[in-house]
């Protein structure tokens, strides 16, 4: 009996079926493994970060001395006014024990040292106060907050802590009367960066880079799209389109840090632009960002099907009147998506904001495309590079805030695509 | 119509890249200091700069982190608004960098030390803490050393432990967590460790004079067989390397170790610990002086600079007891202090001339 083909088909089944199963087992593996890394990042980042979204607080009943404070009814006298002083004197009062300069000091240093400008800000918006007592709840300072918070051990040899033993006397005496607990960081979300981690915020730096993006948006995504129609609808196939194509697909592979030099030889050194400013980021993010949007936009033209084109030029549709009014709508949707990829890979970056000056300490908010100002990535950097052990989950923290901003913006492309996208 | 909404659109931004375009910056006046310079003095600076903002009613300076060289280059492309107007410094200005100023325009350059920052060698305080010399860590980081019979030539580095070099010091492997050398605590710890360990032979020392060139590449070559590691200039990764690992070691800025008393331990060198007061009064010996260059053309022209050098040189901010001292800066001794903000008040200017 000679072999039949079913035979030779039977014989090599087994193992046709065998290799099917290895395949699918490699790729459950792969899957397994990058959603082990994710999570991973996530577990570790979360870990440390969310506990900066709370923040230790001391209540003090703060009594608006007339005699420290002096005049405060105009703006000098405002400006000159002791505040500090105002801050140390209700917390002297809590402990009337405390005599010695030294201690004294060492009981200051409990609370933020930015906790006087609160006080400042508190009389500005209530000038009625003066000479009043009133309840206020200050920012701890930051080897306080990493205490209650655990992070730094209270067990320890009292040389290897940041804070001493009477310190911590008079913490645990403040958290016997309930006049220290952790509260909503509101500091964190709504002011720019400082050196203390206690009144260090995001808010800076996520008005940098929605300034950035703005510039970012409004040049890469007409000129982009404009790129694209012109190249895959009106321009003839010739040597010149396909250098044009090559290269555009070579810029899209550049590393980043090339358009930072790019931006400070040509926006700041040629035009004199400002340094450090977002509208100098954003023109450089736009380098970055073009030729992606060209890429997703010109894929996006290509799957529009060619019927489409031809009945519009059938029924007398001017070349231009067929792309605006039939190819461009059912093509936006990848390009939208294409855009905003792009841009979320600008809102993430660096390394080209290092050569304009946009890594950089910058304490006011920006309120304008010209104000100096940094952004998300970079002040995740910054607060990665400080001494103080707060910044730990500061750091984190940012990290968090950027990530929810890059899965919202993802999101939004995805949701896009769905609801705007035609199937043939 | 979709259409003329596009070519809206386009519109909006040509007239954005033409307006950005005919952007003048010496049009616009500028109301913030700006700052360049050194990683090191970046965490006083703007700890200074903070404070300043906050109470002066000017605005804050913008302080930016570009490395010592780097921020130089910046600080002498020129004078007016588009240039900074300090540059922040963790050693003195180079004779090369200052003719390069002079010939940029900018001719008058005020100089300003605003105190010490100490280099420790940190270990982990799982660790047993042990004393080293100079001598011994030229020897156990140098790329070729002296040959240990004592003969004037050198061998690739022979020593794998500690012990190799000293019997008195732990049997474990030589490993020493440390910045590139685009830092300047690279540069200042080649300086102040590697010179000094190398001089204690006599005949490098004699070297230091007759052949400067090879003085130079016998204690600035360190070695590369992974004994010294590269870690990035991240003196916090540094930290927690050292933390996970009790046998390595890692050369970082003192403010680091301060911050860190819980987990890192300061190892004595030549018998001292580094420690503020030892940093203090000179006997720690590993320590450096950090400067801030200053512009005089601008001193007048932006808001807030002679005001902005005040706080720097206020006893609150820079003196014994004062906020950057908390944040690990070592203050200068009074004299020092007394000399230097009166060299701001009378803007005295440095000639090029007594560089190096």
């Amino acid at each position: 009996m000679s072999e039949t083909n079913i035979d030779i088909v039977n014989k090599g089944l087994g193992k046709r079926y065998r290799a099917e199963k290895r395949f699918r087992i490699y790729g459950v593996c792969a899957i397994a493994a990058s959603l082990i890394f994710l999570a991973f990042l996530f577990i570790s980042i979360s870990s440390t970060g969310y506990t900066a979204f709370q923040q230790t607080f001391i209540r003090l009943s703060v009594y608006f001395d007339p005699e420290i404070l002096g005049d405060t009814t105009n703006r000098e006298g405002l400006a000159s006014a002791n505040f500090p002083a105002i801050v140390k004197q209700s917390l002297f009062k809590m402990f009337p024990e405390v005599q010695s300069r030294g201690e004294k000091k060492q009981l200051a240093s409990l609370i933020s040292s930015g906790a006087s400008y609160y006080i400042r800000d508190m009389l500005i918006e209530n000038p009625d106060f003066v000479g009043e007592t009133i309840q206020v709840w200050l920012p701890a300072d930051d080897d306080v907050d990493m205490l209650i918070k655990g992070h730094s051990d209270r067990g320890l040899v009292e040389a290897e802590r940041r804070l001493n033993d009477r310190q911590i006397d008079w913490i645990q005496q403040l958290e016997k009367d309930g006049s220290i607990e952790k509260r909503f960081n509101k500091i964190f979300f709504t002011v720019g960066d400082s050196r203390e981690p206690e009144l260090a915020g995001i808010w800076g730096a996520a008005s940098g880079s929605f300034f950035t993006m703005v510039i970012t948006l409004l040049l890469s995504f007409p000129i982009g799209v404009a790129a694209a129609i012109y190249l895959e609808e009106f321009a003839k196939k010739n040597r010149w389109t396909d250098i044009i194509e090559v290269n555009i697909n070579n810029l899209a592979a550049v590393p980043s840090i090339v358009f930072g030099l790019l931006g400070l030889a040509v926006f700041l050194n040629f035009f004199g632009m400002p340094r450090s400013a977002p509208l100098v980021g954003g023109l450089v993010m736009t380098l970055m960002t073009l030729p992606v949007i060209i890429i997703a936009s010109r894929a996006s033209l290509k799957s529009v099907p060619p019927s489409i084109r031809e009945a519009a030029l059938g029924v007398g549709a001017s070349q231009m009147q067929m792309v605006f009014h039939h190819v461009l709508p059912l093509a936006l949707p990848g390009m939208l998506t294409g855009a905003i990829i792009g841009m979320a890979r600008a809102l993430g970056e660096t390394a080209p904001l290092l050569m304009i000056g946009m890594v950089a300490f910058i304490v006011d908010v920006p309120s304008g495309f010209t104000d100096p100002a940094t952004a998300l990535p970079v002040q995740i950097y910054l607060w990665a590079d400080s001494p103080e052990k707060g910044f730990l989950e500061k750091t984190s923290a940012a990290i968090m805030v950027l990530l929810t901003f890059l899965i919202a913006m993802n999101a939004l492309a995805v949701i896009l695509r769905k609801k705007f996208e035609k199937r043939w | 119509m979709k259409g003329k909404t596009f070519f809206a659109g386009l519109g909006v931004a040509a007239a954005l890249t033409i307006g950005a375009a005919t952007f003048n910056s010496n049009a616009i006046a500028r109301d913030y200091i700006t700052v360049v310079g050194s990683s090191t003095v970046y965490p006083f600076a703007t700890v200074v700069a903070e404070q300043f903002g906050k109470t002066s009613g000017f605005k804050t300076p913008k302080i930016e982190s570009t490395g010592t060289g780097g921020g130089m280059k910046l600080f002498c492309s020129g004078v007016g608004v588009q240039h900074p107007d300090i540059a922040n410094a963790s050693r003195r200005i180079k004779k090369s960098e200052c003719e390069t100023c002079d010939k940029n325009g900018v001719k008058e350059i005020i100089e300003f030390k605003v105190g010490y920052d100490g280099i420790v060698l940190g270990a982990s305080k799982k660790s047993a803490a042990i004393n080293i010399t100079r001598k011994e860590l030229f020897l156990a980081l140098a790329a070729n050393v002296p040959e240990s019979s004592g003969a004037e030539s050198l061998v690739p580095n022979p020593y794998k432990t500690w012990k190799d070099i000293n019997p008195s010091l732990p049997a474990n492997k030589i490993e020493v967590l440390g910045p590139p050398p685009t830092s300047g605590t690279r540069d200042a710890f080649l300086e102040l460790v590697m010179e000094v360990g190398g001089s204690e032979f006599a005949w490098i020392k004699a070297l230091e004079k007759a052949d400067k060139d090879k003085f130079k590449s016998i204690c600035h070559t360190i070695r590369e067989d992974g004994a010294y590691v590269e870690a990035g200039e991240n003196d916090n990764l540094i930290v927690q390397k050292l933390d996970a690992n009790p046998n390595a070691f890692g050369i970082f800025g003192f403010s680091f170790l301060d911050q860190n008393t819980d987990k890192i331990q300061g190892t004595s060198v030549e018998g001292v610990a580094p420690t503020f007061e030892a940093i203090a009064d000179g006997k720690y010996t590993v320590s450096r002086p950090l400067y801030l260059y200053v512009k005089k053309a601008h001193v007048d022209v932006i808001p807030g600079m002679k005001e902005y050098l005040k706080e720097f040189s206020s006893e609150k901010a820079w003196g014994e007891d004062g906020y950057l001292s908390e944040k690990g800066l070592i203050p200068m001794p009074e004299d020092e202090r007394k000399s230097f903000s009166n060299a701001v008040q009378t803007l005295k200017v440095l000639p090029c001339g007594e560089l190096k």
